[in-house]
């Protein structure tokens, strides 16, 4: 017994001395529970995406071979890149400044609900609402690139890659003057689709009949996919003909489900947005006189939508 | 809650967004380099392929830090709350050195398990194999 008095005692003791953290009514972090729990909701999340995305790095340094994103990713809408040649990269890239800009306008809405301006935290929110309606629609057009363009699926990955020089056959199973490089990644095209919007290869069987299973220069599979023919000039495989293969197949799964993760979290944000500003017009905010507080709050929310956005953009498209 | 003046903030918000502009820009332009997009030669170069890699990831942290300081006003928090959240993180560190790792056992297993199939199996020794009648039992009905 005498020891639980004596640390009561100390208890006590102590409790004279350092005041009163512990009895409430205070708040060592300086921060409301809203913004601290914001806080730590976003730890958590990130968390999550950190998951997805060493999943992803762990996949592929599992596999011999990985697509290229810039060949993958060099795609755009209205035919921009048709004036550069191509344009790796660039479309996602402007996506990438939608959501900087979005998170910049979110900063402002942050400041003018600091100033009780009612009219500047809405227009501010409006804007970071379009640039978030901007960049879903961007995704929505590389999805629909990806799906119905160039055949990918969950399971089905169109992109493969070689593993060393070589030479591409012409359809009679001849060498033709098309040739690939270690590293470098080929789209497989699907013959059924006709008319799919981009192609990689240029001047590539426009006028030739293709007929379904092995042929000389290729191989057509049951999906009507076109896997042509190649020989490799140098490495272990040096002569032999082989015949284009399907990429690894994590890639597609991958691709949609943490972009689309990411892209649901865009998505709730704006719908969250558009809830606080309604909020912010009626003037409910503004009874408060917190500074707009909960406007931080969804921006603490907004601010980290751009910073997972700029870990999947380092991991998808630029490494 | 105004830590600088209302102009000054105005004038940092555009500042951050240059900032992030450029970074951006910046490791688009690695990127595109280090896939030899810029000069031919440097196709296919896994050093200068993992240098960049190195500084895209170094430039990425950097807009995280920027974000996550700046934007979303952790400099002004009180240093425990930036730590509750922060800290955490590290542990992403082992994650990544482990499952980087577990990714790349799982190449050379397979790698491995590939070369043994493709290799004929050799034949048993006369005198590692069983005599005939081993399995036999002898019940005599």
């Amino acid at each position: 017994m005498a020891t639980t008095d004596t640390a009561l005692e100390h208890h006590v003791h102590e409790h004279d001395h350092e005041g009163d953290a512990w009895d409430g009514a205070q708040s060592p972090f300086k921060a409301s529970y809203g913004k601290l729990m914001m806080w730590y909701f976003l730890l958590s999340d990130a968390f999550t995406f950190a998951g997805f995305l060493i999943t992803y790095g762990s996949l592929r340094f599992s596999s011999p071979t990985w697509p290229v994103p810039d060949f993958v990713f060099a795609t755009d809408p209205f035919g921009i890149s048709a004036y550069f040649g191509s344009a790796p990269l660039i479309f996602v890239t402007f996506m990438s400044f939608l959501l900087i800009i979005s998170s910049v306008t979110m900063v402002r809405a942050v400041q003018e609900g600091h100033r009780e301006n009612k009219n500047g935290v809405l227009i501010w929110m409006i804007l970071t609402i379009f640039g978030g309606l901007g960049f879903l629609g961007c995704q929505a057009w590389e999805w629909t690139n990806l799906i119905s363009g160039e055949n990918m699926s969950l399971t089905r990955n169109t992109f493969g890659t070689h593993t060393a020089d070589g030479y591409y056959l012409d359809h009679e199973g001849k060498k033709s003057a098309e040739t690939f490089r270690e590293g470098e990644s080929y789209l497989i095209h699907r013959h059924a689709a006709g008319g799919h919007g981009e192609s990689h290869e240029a001047g590539h069987g426009a006028a030739h009949e293709y007929k379904k299973g092995e042929q000389a220069g290729y191989m057509m599979d049951d999906q009507g996919f076109i896997h042509r023919k190649y020989v490799y000039a140098d490495g272990p495989l040096k002569g032999q003909t082989q015949t284009e293969q399907f990429g690894p197949r994590a890639f597609g799964a991958l691709f949609f489900f943490i972009t689309g993760f990411h892209g649901f979290h865009v998505f709730s944000g704006v719908v969250f947005l558009l809830i606080i500003a309604l909020n912010v017009a009626s003037g409910v905010y503004a009874a408060r006189k917190n500074g707009y507080e909960m406007v931080e709050k969804i921006g603490l929310y907004w601010h980290f939508v751009d910073l997972v956005w700029v870990f999947v953009f380092l991991v998808f498209y630029l490494l | 809650m105004s830590h600088v003046s209302y102009e000054q903030s105005k004038k940092n918000v555009v500042k951050g967004l240059i900032l992030l502009a450029v970074v951006t820009l910046i490791e688009v332009v690695i990127s595109l380099f280090g896939k030899g997009h810029i000069f031919k030669g440097v196709h296919g170069n896994v050093i200068v392929l993992a240098t960049c890699g190195l500084l895209i990831a170094g430039l990425s942290l950097y807009k995280a830090y920027f974000i996550v300081y700046e934007f979303m006003h952790m400099k002004y928090e009180v240093k425990g709350l930036a730590m509750s959240v922060i800290l955490p993180m590290l542990l992403l560190v082992w994650a990544i050195i482990a499952f980087f790792q577990e990714g790349n056992a799982w190449k050379n297993r397979r790698e491995d398990i590939k070369n043994r199939d493709s290799q004929p199996a050799a034949p048993a020794q006369e005198g590692s194999l069983l005599s005939p009648d081993t399995y036999q039992m002898d019940w005599k009905g």
